[in-house]
């Protein structure tokens, strides 16, 4: 059989000033499971995607089944029997689950514009019957839950994947994340039960569902495969290791000044319990430290810096800052209290797109009702060169910049206003190169310094060995462990999903 | 500590709650006046609803695929005139009969079209790209109109869209016909189904592969030429074509397709429950009367009606913005 199924040759692929990959060679022969790990921004998702006809590479080319093919959408990839199932795949909720299913590729379905609804409820079940025989494909999507509607868009993958008489291609970019330990069973059952007749691609966090269902583990860092190991031949703190090195030594060698001593405690949860999301959170961070949240997808880090922040609440517990009691209403208020929050999707929530560079870093500064232009530029002026914002001028808008850029836009409004007491950050190193990640770091630090609490949310442990002097560790909704940065460092052979 | 309103609209009373409303209506004002439930004003509630629901059908259609048509009354406006004119009437020697309804409503269609190109070509917020057009239908029409609105004279056709069939006035079965063509597309075309997908979730349609807008603008006409048919039923039933046919039904069409259960974000409803919505509101109005309520209390009413139940369709939206994993 060995024939290759798929292959990516030398594909390259740039967004904005980023080089998301730089190369990827990648063979996935017939009937093989192939697992995809790296850290964020490692360039997986982006891979997929170029495999799954959603964006085009700028370099390079793709094969399938030894002709090479080049996408012009994702369509023409279905159409050649490869399914794929998106990071946090999407549902139409007011259709039914055998019309998502087939959703622009009804086939047999719909003839003339018209729907065949027993066709439709058939080709979709076929799909369904592999992956989850108890959903109706009559159902409406809308009553599934969210574990199911996950199932729906395995079974959707699938669809396209059989639709060539060709054994199938599936792409599947994190499939089991912020599923139930049931619900990730039955999507690793699915793929199990589909081995050998199916050419799989499986990205994933989690590296124990990686080592027991694939053939072959493929490691990404920095938009590169680094390493490739067969799964009977590896381990879990192997793969770690092998997905941490290259940034762990970039941020290592960078230095940093632990020569201050954080003051009093700042912000202090007791309790604190949203669910789902986090339950019995107790953290403290004082004045002037640097404390980093990590855990996998779905540990909860997330969804506390959202409670921070002011936009979810929680149902239980108190939070208190410099030992007073608060009760946030909403982020206005959240902002009154001196709590500064830096979002994980900065284009939608960090920045305004529309507004300068310049106004974007004013809107954090609540003084009085006339806005004084000439201030306001030199303001930007000095937070442009501090943390290296390369824009033409202040008064470009934010839109135009690049993420790394507007990252720094996002973080310089906190840092230029009033002095944040508590500053909270989602993912602020996310798809930033090496340089940009030394400035944002540095600001971080210079936030600290200035007395600020400071509380760093990222995916990956060593993300924050740089920033951080201490470090909690949390996994599903609980923080797990709590420990100086040097201790946590030297915990880093182990595995974060492990550690707990 | 708030923790958030859970306020959620339970299933059955967004399937059923609109058709009960409609019985809790036609009960209340029944034992209000028992002259309220004759057959004869029965058949005037369906008689005032045939217009409204032809409207209804179509804008069911454009507003589950997230959009809004504001054109309707202008475009009604071009299109009676333009029947009026095309039928026996006083001011031109023309005589095309039936044909004249086909023309009406391919009018509209071309009216929906303009609509559906601008919005998707041009990238114009909907409600203001058919705010725009319809006042362009106005315009035209008074043109058409100069002062001197056409009385139609084919004796054949006023006698139908006055007269009654097995008991039921001839309008109301053709609006009935219209909610049928309605539901067959609603349910078993692609153009139906693809509006859902489209209002739902419009980044997943077009990721899907759906040519998202192709179908806005087959939506669109679709809407232009329910509301150029409604505008020739109306003025069948008048005996003129005038500028003011469509006056404040444009409001009454949103109202009954939100009463019915489509919520405003788009992605769900059905013309079934829009023609609830067209039924309570045709029942409101009507009843209205027979408790007494003067004409200024009527639209007082009316608007508070039209105010809950876009708070009723704003709940649905809350629901959908809360995260939900």
């Amino acid at each position: 059989m060995n024939a290759v199924a798929i292959r990516a040759e030398g594909l390259r692929k740039r967004y904005g000033d980023h080089e998301v990959l730089q190369g990827v060679t990648l063979d996935v022969q017939a009937g093989e499971v192939v697992g995809l790990v790296g850290e964020n921004g490692a360039g997986k998702s982006t891979l997929l995607e170029l495999l799954a006809g959603v964006a085009r590479p700028d370099e390079g080319r793709i094969v399938v089944r030894g002709a090479p093919v080049r996408w012009r959408r994702p369509r023409d990839a279905a159409d050649a029997g490869i399914g794929f199932m998106p990071q946090e795949p999407s549902m139409v909720p007011g259709i039914t689950v055998a019309e998502n299913i087939l959703l622009g590729r009804e086939g047999a379905g719909m003839r003339f514009g018209l729907v065949r609804w027993r066709a439709m409820n058939r080709l979709a079940d076929e799909a369904l019957r592999e992956i989850d025989p108890t959903i109706a494909p009559g159902a409406q999507t809308q009553s599934l839950s969210f574990q199911q509607r996950r199932r729906v868009a395995f079974a959707r993958a699938l669809a396209a994947g059989t639709r060539t008489p060709e054994a199938p291609v599936l792409l599947l970019d994190e499939p089991t994340s912020a599923l139930d330990p049931d619900g990730v069973e039955a999507l690793l059952r699915g793929i199990e039960r589909l081995r050998a007749r199916a050419s799989i691609v499986f990205v994933s966090h989690r590296l124990e569902d990686v080592l027991r269902v694939c053939d072959r583990i493929v490691v990404m860092a920095d938009g590169r495969c680094v390493a490739e190991r067969a799964a009977a031949a590896t381990t879990a703190q192997e793969l770690q290791h092998l997905m941490a090195g290259r940034t762990l030594a970039v941020e290592m060698a960078y230095g940093r000044d632990r020569s201050h001593a954080p003051g009093r405690t700042c912000l202090e949860l007791k309790q604190l319990t949203r669910i789902p999301g986090y339950a019995d959170v107790d953290l403290a961070v004082r004045s002037g430290e640097v404390m980093g949240l990590t855990g996998a997808t779905a540990s909860g880090c997330h969804e506390l810096g959202r409670t921070l922040s002011g936009i979810d609440a929680p149902q239980r517990g108190r939070m208190s800052i410099d030992g007073r009691i608060v009760v946030l209403r909403d982020p206005a208020h959240a902002v009154a209290h001196g709590i500064a929050y830096v979002p994980a999707d900065r284009a939608s929530e960090g920045v305004v797109g529309a507004l300068s560079v310049a106004e974007n870093l004013a809107l954090a500064d609540r003084t009085g009702w006339r806005i004084d232009r000439r201030r306001e530029r030199a303001v930007a002026a000095r937070w442009i060169e501090r943390l290296r914002i390369a824009t033409p001028s202040a008064s470009t808008r934010v839109s135009e910049l690049s993420g790394g850029n507007q990252q720094k836009v996002a973080l310089a409004k906190w840092l230029a206003g009033p002095r944040p007491r508590v500053l909270v950050l989602d993912d602020p190193l996310r798809a930033l190169d090496v340089r940009a990640r030394r400035d944002v770091v540095d600001a971080i630090r210079a936030a600290a310094l200035n007395g600020s609490a400071v509380l760093v949310i990222a995916d990956a442990l060593e993300e924050l060995a740089a920033i951080c002097d201490r470090v909690a560790v949390m996994r599903d909704g609980r923080i797990r462990e709590d420990r100086s940065t040097s201790a946590a460092t030297r915990a880093l052979r182990v595995p974060v999903e492990r550690a707990a | 500590m708030r923790t958030g309103v859970a306020m959620t609209v339970p299933g059955w009373m967004r399937t059923s709650g609109p058709l009960l409303a409609l019985l809790v209506l036609v009960v209340g004002f029944g034992f209000g006046d028992a002259r309220f439930v004759s057959l004869a004003n029965l058949r005037t509630i369906l008689d005032s609803a045939a217009v409204p629901l032809v409207l209804a059908v179509g804008m069911t259609f454009v507003i589950r695929q997230g959009s809004i048509d504001l054109s309707v009354e202008g475009m009604m406006a071009a299109c009676s005139l333009v029947f009026a004119l095309a039928v026996a009437n006083d001011r031109t020697a023309f005589d095309l009969g039936w044909l004249a309804l086909a023309i009406a409503a391919a009018l509209g269609a071309v009216f929906g079209l303009a609509n559906g190109l601008v919005v998707t070509r041009l990238r114009v917020p909907s409600f203001m790209a058919t705010l725009g057009l319809g006042s362009v239908g106005l315009g035209a029409a008074m043109l058409l109109s100069s002062d001197q609105p056409p009385l139609i004279r084919d004796a054949a056709l006023r006698q139908w869209a006055l007269g009654r069939t097995i008991g039921l006035p001839n309008l109301a079965l053709a609006a009935a016909a219209c909610l049928g063509a309605g539901l067959v597309v609603e349910r078993y075309t692609r153009l139906g189904r693809y509006g859902f997908a489209i209002g739902g979730a419009e980044d997943v349609a077009r990721r899907a592969g759906i040519d998202v807008d192709f179908h806005k603008v087959a939506v669109f006409a679709f809407a232009g030429l329910t509301s150029g048919l409604a505008a020739a039923l109306e003025s069948a039933r008048l005996g003129i074509g005038h500028v003011e046919v469509g006056a404040g039904q444009m409001l009454g069409a949103v109202t009954a397709v939100i009463i019915g259960g489509t919520s405003l974000a788009g992605g769900s409803g059905s013309v079934l429950g829009s023609a609830i919505g067209v039924l309570a509101l045709a029942v409101v109005a009507n009843g209205l009367v027979y408790v007494g309520a003067t004409p200024h209390l009527q639209k007082t009413i009316e608007g508070a009606i039209i105010l809950v139940a876009a708070l009723l369709a704003g709940v649905h939206l809350h629901d959908r913005l809360r995260v939900v994993k």
